[in-house]
């Protein structure tokens, strides 16, 4: 990519904050019903990144949820399984172990998670821990106090230094637009974390609230497709935290399908990160099966 | 002065503490015993059942981790709310064609009967737990636990007092329920919702839905998240329905068909132990 397409990040792109929340509201009023609501809910399913990222994360846990990201529900063994898990770098030799010869990713949070507030030394190195374990895909965050202080050649810089020691694992980007203050920020992230290097955008670390939000999402979405327009480069999307229902992973679906298209519908670019949705979505999934609706009694924990 | 045309009210469902219309938007005509017009009832769909088990199942822990002595005081103060708004309820009853003698007895029955319920509250592990005999060093004890939500399916006839006569013994222990009111004369048990909503019952520990069977009994009685059903409906047909639904999750189904609702045998505590489970504890005690 040539230098000259990068965009002048102290120039702020005005986000219309009332525009896009319509836009999120009439989105949301699609109706999906039937065999269409089906292959969404599935398709939902395999695009998740089962996630746990607990302080009392133990190997148990992680052996545990690795076994329904392979499966997520024994009686309907037919179900996609889910994209990838995404769990602290010293577990993910354990999760490596569980999921071997399976389609299932590891993804890995790096950069002193959550809050990044670490040297970049010290972020290279656990970065460089995770992708030794076996990562498959690295989930950094950026320092919010910089970007916030206008900083912006510092992410941008630690963003592409990150990017070099993951090697072929692919970077998901964490903004924690929680922190951000206002959408016109979450657009300015966005673009600096594309051209640094991202494979992946993600929304938040699930440790704060607001985590991921519609019209947060959309404006990101909006950055992707613009991105893509001027490079030539596909960048994935990833909310992450508090989408625990299936009707609102549907409406994410939605959102994607109507700014980036659907080359964009597919694990490949776009995940969930979350970990009660899947048992939402399930729960949905076998109620379109079966006409009944269900209980969470019988579906397991994680 | 011309004459006036009367507003009639569209009585609305009351679900999670709140007092939502149905999602369907569609509403349906209440006549009186003569085919009068005299008021309006929400017509739910299947996923306003649905809302209203999620209501339901929400409410449940907070309700059930209440201390059986306080929800006794909650039960006690439906009684005194409704003892306040006699007049509302009498009047109510008389609109569907009662006498006014027999829509007092109604409310006065309906009232006492809370009461009666409260008292059992903080009574029934006492009464119905057990120390069990076992031949090792244990402290072997069984007491009665709530059974979660609870479906319930009214009468027709005595469409307060046979509401209350469910409900009481069904949320005095912990559970909590979403009720299908008769479908042809349900205004009383609306109304019995915002008595609800005035006396300290937190939301969704009591839902109450109108509507047509045909289109809410099969999701209700079906739904895997519902723990008992409580049929008091004598339709033979919705009976075998329940049994049969009932059977994919072996929810216990009780029918509990009523001949006289002002019997003095609705007041007793083995309704109660219907909605309970036995649990039972091993202790080790020291040889």
């Amino acid at each position: 990519m040539s230098v000259s397409v990068i965009q002048d990040f102290n120039q702020t792109i005005p986000i219309d904050q009332v525009g896009v929340e319509e836009r999120v509201s009439r989105l949301n009023k699609r109706s999906i019903k039937k065999e269409s609501k089906l292959q969404a809910l599935k398709l939902a399913l395999s695009m998740i990144d089962h996630t746990t990222l607990e302080g009392k994360d133990s190997k148990g846990k992680v052996i545990q949820l690795c076994s329904k990201a392979k499966m997520p529900y024994a009686p309907m063994p037919d179900l996609p399984s889910v994209a990838a898990v995404c769990v602290y770098p010293n577990m993910v030799a354990t999760a490596k172990k569980a999921l071997r010869d399976t389609a299932v990713k590891v993804a890995s949070v790096a950069t002193a998670f959550p809050s990044g507030m670490a040297q970049l030394g010290i972020k290279l190195d656990d970065t460089r821990y995770a992708v030794s374990e076996g990562a498959d895909e690295i989930d950094m965050v950026i320092s919010r106090g910089e970007f916030l202080k206008g900083n912006y050649t510092f992410i941008f810089d630690e963003i592409a230094a990150i990017k070099e020691v993951c090697g072929e694992a692919h970077l998901k980007v964490i903004l924690e637009t929680g922190e951000l203050e206002t959408l016109e920020n979450v657009r300015k992230a966005s673009d600096i974390a594309m051209y640094a290097g991202a494979d992946f955008i993600k929304t938040s670390t699930g440790k704060i609230s607001p985590a991921a939000t519609q019209p947060v999402t959309l404006v990101m979405l909006e950055a992707i497709r613009d991105f893509y327009r001027k490079t030539g480069t596909m960048v994935g999307m990833k909310p992450a935290g508090g989408i625990r229902k299936a009707k609102e992973a549907l409406q994410y679906l939605v959102l994607v399908r109507e700014t980036l298209g659907s080359a964009w519908l597919s694990p490949d670019w776009f995940r969930f990160g979350a970990s009660s949705l899947t048992n939402d979505l399930l729960m949905q999934i076998v109620k379109q099966e079966t006409g009944v609706y269900q209980s969470i009694n019988y579906f397991s924990n994680d | 002065m011309a004459d006036r045309i009367e507003v009639l009210k569209t009585y609305k469902t009351y679900v999670g503490g709140k007092f939502p219309r149905s999602e369907s938007d569609r509403t349906y005509r209440i006549t009186d015993g003569k085919d009068n017009h005299i008021a309006n009832a929400c017509r739910c769909s299947r996923k306003d059942v649905r809302d209203a088990v999620l209501a339901s199942r929400s409410a449940f822990g907070g309700w059930y981790a209440r201390t059986a002595y306080n929800r006794g005081q909650v039960l006690y103060r439906i009684a005194e709310m409704l003892e306040g708004r006699k007049d509302q309820f009498v009047n109510e009853l008389k609109l569907s064609g009662v006498k006014q003698k027999v829509a007092l007895n109604e409310v006065h029955t309906a009232i006492d009967r809370l009461i009666y319920f409260a008292g059992w509250t903080d009574k029934i592990s006492q009464v119905f737990g057990t120390v069990n005999p076992v031949a090792s060093a244990h402290f072997n004890f069984s007491s009665p636990d709530a059974t979660g939500v609870v479906g319930i399916i009214a009468p027709d006839e005595h469409p307060l007092l046979s509401v209350i006569s469910l409900i009481a013994p069904v949320i005095a222990t912990g559970n909590t329920c979403v009720l299908l009111a008769s479908e042809t004369n349900p205004l009383p048990a609306v109304s019995f919702g915002e008595v609800l909503h005035a006396s300290d019952v937190p939301g969704g520990v009591v839902n109450i839905l109108t509507g047509y069977r045909n289109e809410t009994v099969e999701t209700l009685t079906s739904h895997k998240d519902i723990n008992a059903l409580l049929l008091a409906s004598r339709d033979i047909e919705t009976g075998k329905l329940a049994d049969e639904n009932a059977s994919l999750s072996v929810k216990r189904v009780v029918q509990y068909r009523a001949e006289d609702w002002f019997s003095g045998e609705h007041e007793n505590p083995y309704l109660v132990l219907e909605f309970m489970e036995t649990k039972t504890t091993w202790h080790p005690v020291g040889a």
